[in-house]
């Protein structure tokens, strides 16, 4: 096994499994404004998305590029976290999963800007830049949501209630994260726990939200042991490639 | 013979498709242009990661220097180093104004958490009371603002650094 090819397909279908999630946005949002902030945030994931999986192609060395990656593997071959996947719901829910994600995706940005791997570090600090507007954005709405009306608060309580225990697999962590920590290709996941409880705690108490005491922590996506939501998006994602295959435009 | 000075200049004729009044050289985005043994290499960075202008912009670049006789041409896309609003030109920034468009301000919106957005004067009638409407506009790089003077809605080219 190639571990920075593995890696790297942890990093891009986190981005592209989200892109796609917010995507689904596209002409449903509660307003204007947030229709457009949805897609726009789509868009910025799905472009880190081809930065991260086009890597990927080149790295395995089997003349995969950016498009067969994203849309030519099975579901057991993508190992994005089980939070990405989660169904929009509400507006307030999309922002909660967005929040969880953002966090984390700021502070692993600023450390991956190190990375020995100049490649890597190329795409983490295009990626900063826009993760800083998109960390911006989602912490605000979980605030304005959290402490807002009686039923605003109700359903991102409910929002926290069911994402809180998918956000343990941001934190995961196995082999193949090893040696690439140890030849400080990407950065250790320990120091971001740390920093990432902090801000996310800050963040909920503003929003008058509580942590679910229930510690379950369910994980699988890393593995590509996913949930069944993950077959309806690519059943959408790849219907194109799997009709018609090999079509461009 | 074609020299690279030529070539930049060419490239001045080649506009961005979301914010025509720019060429790509105003927005900064071309990088570096070699011309070595009648081939043409021309480097291009993104303004964001997900632009969908880019794959275009490579079209136009191949198309305008097939134009000026210049066949083979190769354009690369590198992400390092990433894309500031600091390599607007001058020029470009005037032309955004006038479009309508308010140019980027210096400062980058560094807090995380409600802060007050950057001042922004009106492209219209330069008052300095305007307010933003939302972070993301009609494009990437673009935020919405609306100016409570003249009441004209407006983009904002956000700052990025
Ligand atoms: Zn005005």
């Amino acid at each position: 096994m190639n571990a920075l090819f593995e890696y790297l397909l942890r990093l891009g279908d986190d981005s592209l499994i989200l892109g796609h999630r917010l995507s689904e946005w596209c002409g449903h949002g509660p307003i204007l404004e947030e229709d457009i902030a949805m897609t726009n945030l789509s868009l910025d994931l799905i472009g880190q998305a081809t930065s991260f999986l086009k890597y990927a192609g080149e790295v395995e060395g089997k003349s995969r590029n950016e498009d067969d990656l994203a849309f030519l593997r099975f579901e057991r071959e993508y190992k994005n976290l089980l939070l990405v996947e989660r169904p929009n719901q509400n507006f307030g829910a999309t922002m909660m999963r967005q929040f969880l994600f953002d966090a984390y995706r700021k502070l692993f940005f600023e450390r991956l800007v190190h990375s020995t791997d100049s490649q890597l570090s190329a795409i983490a600090a295009k990626s900063l830049k826009e993760t800083k507007y998109h960390l911006k954005h989602s912490s605000e709405w979980v605030i304005r949501l959290g402490d807002g009306t009686e039923e605003s608060h109700e359903k991102m309580q409910s929002a926290l209630d069911d994402l809180w225990k998918y956000s343990a697999e941001l934190f995961y962590q196995d082999d193949v994260d090893e040696d690439l920590i140890e030849n400080g290709i990407i950065p250790a996941v320990d120091a971001i726990k740390g920093e990432w409880d902090v801000l996310v705690r800050n963040v909920l108490e503003q929003a008058t939200l509580i942590i679910p005491s229930n510690n379950w922590e369910q994980v699988g996506g890393r593995k590509g042991i996913h949930s069944e939501h993950l077959g309806y998006i690519l059943a959408e994602l790849q219907y194109m490639q799997r009709a018609y295959p090999g079509m461009k435009w | 013979m074609v020299t690279e000075n030529e070539i930049w200049d060419y490239m001045e004729e080649v506009y961005d498709p979301e914010v025509p009044v720019l060429t790509i050289v105003d927005l900064g985005i071309v990088r570096s242009i070699t011309y070595q043994g009648e081939c043409c290499k021309i480097t291009i960075t993104p303004t964001y990661s997900g632009c969908p202008a880019m794959k275009r912009i490579e079209e136009d670049v191949i198309q305008k220097l097939d134009e000026k006789g210049i066949g083979n041409v190769e354009v690369d896309l590198v992400l390092s180093p990433a894309w500031t609003t600091d390599w607007l030109s001058d020029s470009g920034r005037k032309k955004l104004k006038k479009y309508g468009i308010a140019p980027p301000e210096n400062e980058v919106d560094k807090s995380v958490l409600f802060s007050e957005p950057t001042i922004v004067p009106c492209p219209k009638c330069d008052s300095k009371d305007t307010k933003l409407v939302s972070q993301f506009g009609s494009t990437a790089c673009k935020a919405h603002y609306q100016c409570n003077h003249c009441l004209e809605p407006f983009d904002y080219f956000k700052c990025l650094k």
